[in-house]
This record gives structure tokens, sequence and C-alpha cells, in this order.
């Protein structure tokens, strides 16, 4: 795979830090189609939800012109989230390791990470968030369609109506709570975290720190254990 | 169809007290529709097409004298037809003269999310302003009747005004003045009551119809369009008159506690990541190139 690429960058050779191809440009690109429209979503949707947030509306041309684009961004956003479950899908199945990390939880939240236990390319948070996405695309898809078309609905199905805004509204909240969590770690709380989005390199203290058997993988190299002298 | 000269008592999608609300007091007005001396001659159909000066709409046979299976975004005024099987194997015909029904409690504007789509003024019309709707299609959903219809064209979404046009202007609805028969009447909503409930009494004592009595739905709180039916125990033999309809419960569930909730969790997880950035900050990454290979 692309990502097992080392990269010796020319201006860091010698005298720096290995940087670490983690996310290729097609990674990059597809979180960003699905991270962008994701974030025109919650802002019309939002919009839609509470009479004291239809304001957004405005700021994105006006509550028909949030109505006509807020569908078709959805599908643009589903089509992200697709694109990212056949080429991350096999990186986001639950392991051992995860398992063994999991139970130290506390630990990484409390930012005491040498307590932690070596883990591969994702840890199981970023595992459970691509998963609540995943599921939680397939919802919103569904019952936006039904949404969408609710004219066409008969009447004798209008179960399906009231559905689809339950399943609607529920599987957008569930989303937005993992959203706001994915932003602030990949923003505020993981350091090194939204340039290796960006950019796509992490550096190798990085890798080795978060991401040590994945780090072992793409290097071909194997580490001591933090604890070994 | 804005009428600005029209209070208004409710309103969609509205942040805040409503303006003017509860300051003056009218009376409601009400049609009644006597589905025993409608003869099916469709003149409110028309009636309503012209003053509302709706483009045709297509017509399709479904075995009966019906002009289409139920209203649409161009047709607000349907005369619904039933073969109705009578006990001793004959049958009568019952026409009911479907239309937004004007609820006192609309679902139509609790589903609304936008500010002003959605009126219901001091004198119990409800009224859809176009200029205002975003075509979301929400109080279709929201509707216990079936009555609102979206217009793929414009966008927006269309039913009934009660010809608030013409109401505002002491005229009665287009449909009233078109009926050959009487059977509809319009007025306030208690001398409606009052005329429905005398009807329904003659119907019982003089006519033998032992079931007769006035559909105004208390789920809705009341309607603007009341009917007096000969078995008022099967309103859905009515062309699927609902016997006790409601705002339907997901809509309450979606726009009261769902949404308190829904709110009170998203200010939660960012106050959460808030407080966990404050109290433990960001994680760091310390160069470790110090350490060998194996």
């Amino acid at each position: 795979m692309s990502t097992s690429a080392v990269l010796p960058s020319d201006r860091t050779r010698g005298n720096s830090d290995d940087r670490i191809l983690r996310y290729s440009f097609g990674d990059r690109l597809m979180h960003w189609i699905a991270g962008l429209s994701y974030v025109y979503m919650l802002a019309t949707g939002l919009a839609f939800w509470s009479p004291y947030l239809f304001w957004i509306a405005d700021l994105v041309g006006g509550g028909p012109v949030a109505r006509f684009w807020h569908p078709w961004v959805g599908l643009l956003w589903f089509a992200g989230v697709l694109w990212m479950f056949t080429a991350w899908r096999s990186d986001m199945r639950t392991t051992a390791a995860d398992r063994e990390w999991a139970k130290h939880i506390g630990d990484y939240i409390r930012n005491e990470d040498e307590n932690l236990p070596p883990i591969g390319r994702f840890n199981i948070g970023q595992k459970q968030f691509f998963w609540i996405m995943f599921y939680g695309g397939i919802a919103l898809v569904l019952s936006g369609v039904a949404m969408w078309f609710v004219n066409d609905i008969p009447w004798d199905w209008r179960w399906l109506r009231y559905a689809a805004v339950l399943i609607h509204v529920v599987s957008a909240l569930l989303t937005i709570g993992a959203f706001i969590i994915h932003v602030y770690m990949g923003t505020a709380m993981v350091r090194g975290g939204f340039t290796s989005i960006i950019r796509g390199e992490v550096s190798g203290s990085w890798a080795r720190m978060h991401h040590r058997l994945w780090y072992e993988q793409v290097t071909g190299r194997r580490l001591r254990k933090p604890g070994d002298a | 169809m804005s009428q600005a000269t029209l209070r208004i008592q409710k309103i969609s999608g509205h942040a805040g007290s409503i303006p003017g609300e509860d300051m003056q007091r009218q009376e409601q007005v009400c049609k009644l529709v006597d589905t025993t001396t409608c003869i099916g001659c469709k003149a409110c159909e028309i009636a309503c097409q012209e003053w509302n000066d709706l483009p045709f709409a297509t017509t399709s046979f479904d075995n009966t004298y019906q002009t289409m299976p139920h209203t649409e975004w161009n047709f607000w005024n349907l005369i619904k037809f039933n073969e109705h099987p009578k006990p001793d194997g004959g049958f009568m015909w019952l026409m009911r003269k479907d239309q937004c029904m004007h609820c006192a409690d609309p679902g139509c504007l609790a589903a609304c999310p936008s500010d002003g789509a959605i009126v219901q003024y001091a004198n119990g019309i409800v009224d859809f302003q176009q200029d205002h709707c975003i075509g979301c299609g929400y109080c279709i959903t929201g509707c216990p009747f079936n009555i609102p219809k979206f217009n793929p064209t414009t966008k927006r979404v269309y039913k009934c005004t009660l010809c608030s046009d013409r109401v505002s202007n002491g005229l009665e609805p287009a449909c009233i003045k078109a009926c050959p028969t009487g059977c509809l009447h319009f007025g306030t909503k208690d001398d409606m009551l009052d005329l429905a409930h005398k009807r329904a009494n003659q119907l019982r004592e003089h006519y033998g119809f032992e079931n007769a009595g006035v559909y105004d739905p208390p789920g809705v709180g009341g309607t603007g369009v009341i009917y007096v039916l000969h078995d008022a125990t099967q309103p859905e033999a009515y062309g699927g008159l609902p016997a006790n309809p409601s705002i339907p419960w997901v809509v309450r569930l979606w726009k009261t506690p769902l949404k308190y909730l829904g709110n009170l969790a998203m200010l939660g997880g960012l106050v959460g990541v808030t407080l966990h950035y404050l109290r433990f900050g960001p994680k760091t990454v310390k160069d470790d190139r110090v350490e060998k290979e194996l």
C-alpha cells in the first residue's frame, strides 16, 4: 500500500526526524470531501432543526437554497464515506491489540500515553468513529431520500414518513456527537493529527507514540518495548 | 396566499414570542359540510379552481365519480366518493368534500421549520405563506389529513387557504358560494356547530340515521371545517376521514423532547471537549529518536 512508503524528506534528512506517509492523496481527498460536505450538512441541518438556528440558512443563501442543496450535498458526503469504506475497511476491524488498548482508555484520556499498549494504524476510537459515520450515513441517506420525496410516499405508507424523520434526527445526533469528538481530537487534542490529514505525513516519533504497530509495519523495523532497558 | 390585514396568532418556525399574540380576540370562522345533502356536483371544485386561479389539474378515473385520488398542489378541494354497502344489501353514496381542515392545533405548523411559512390567523384560518416556504415537506409529514402537496416546479407546498383573501374582505369562501344544495355553510364556529348539531339531531329523529353526528375531532383541538355525517361512528367510510386524528406522535417527539435532548447533548459535547482541553490539554509527541532499533 502507498502508506507503507517511508519518505526521507530532503529538507529533514540527516539531522531530523523521519517523515512517514500516513494518508495518501486519495485518503486526504476522500476525507475532505466527506469532512467539508458534512460541515455543510451539519450547518443546514441545524437550520432546519431549530428556529433559533434558522439564521444559518440565511448565511448559505437562504432557506430554499439550503433546502435544495442539503440532499445533493448529502449524497456527495455519502459518496465520500463509501470511498473511505472501500479504502479503509480492512484497517478498521477491531483487533486484539485494540481490545487491550481499550482497557487503558482512561490513560489515553488523561494523556498518560506511556501506559498504553501498542496498536496499529488506527485506535479503537477512530475505528468506532468510522463505523458510526458509515452506519449513520446509511441511516441518514435512506431516511433522507424518504424525506426528500415525502410527497410521493402514499398515504397508506405514511409510517414511512414518520420513521424517516425519527431515523434521520436520531442518526444525525449520533454522528454530531461523534463529529464533535473527532474534530476536537483531530485539531486541538492530538497534535500532529491535523497536519497529517492535510499534508499526509507524520513524524517517526508521532507514529511510534500513537501507532507503534503500524510504524513497525510500514518501516519494517522492530522497536524495543517501552519498558525494555 | 399572504393576507397582511389578518391578525396572526401562531407562526411556524418562529424563534421567540409572536408579535401581537392574544392582543385581540376574534370569532373563529368555520365551514360546515353537510354530507347528507351533498349531491356530488363538484361545483365547489370548480369554484375553488377558478377563484384561486389554479392551473388545470389532470384528472384520473378510478371507477367512481371522483376527480382524482387525493388533493393536489393545484387542486385543493376534492369530493371523495364512496359506494358504501348497507346492512340490507343495498348501497348508499357517501360524498365528502375533502380539503384542509384548518385545525386549531395544526400539525403542518408544528412541523414547519421556516419562520412564517405557515401562520394561523386569529380567526382560525391556517394559511401557507409561499414566500417563506423552503419546500422541505415537513408539513406533509405533520398533517394528519394528507392535505399539503408539493409543487416540484416552484418547490413550494400548497393547500386550501379557506379563501382567506375573501374572508378578510367579508365574503364567504368560493366553494360555499358555489354550492347549489346548501350543504355548505360558512360562519362562526359556534353558529356552525349549533347548525350541525341541529341537523344531526334531525337526521337521527326523522330520517332514521341513528348514528348521525358531527365531526369536529378533538385530537387536533377541533377543526375549522366540520362535517355532518350519516354515521359518525364510521368516518373512515367517507373517503378515509380519520376517526381520531392528531398530530403524529413522531412529530410531537421530534419537535419537543427530542429537540431539547438533542440540544442538551450537542451542548454537552462542546462543553465536554472544552473541559477536557482545560484539564488535560493536548497530546504532544516528544522526540524519541534516541530509541535504538533492535
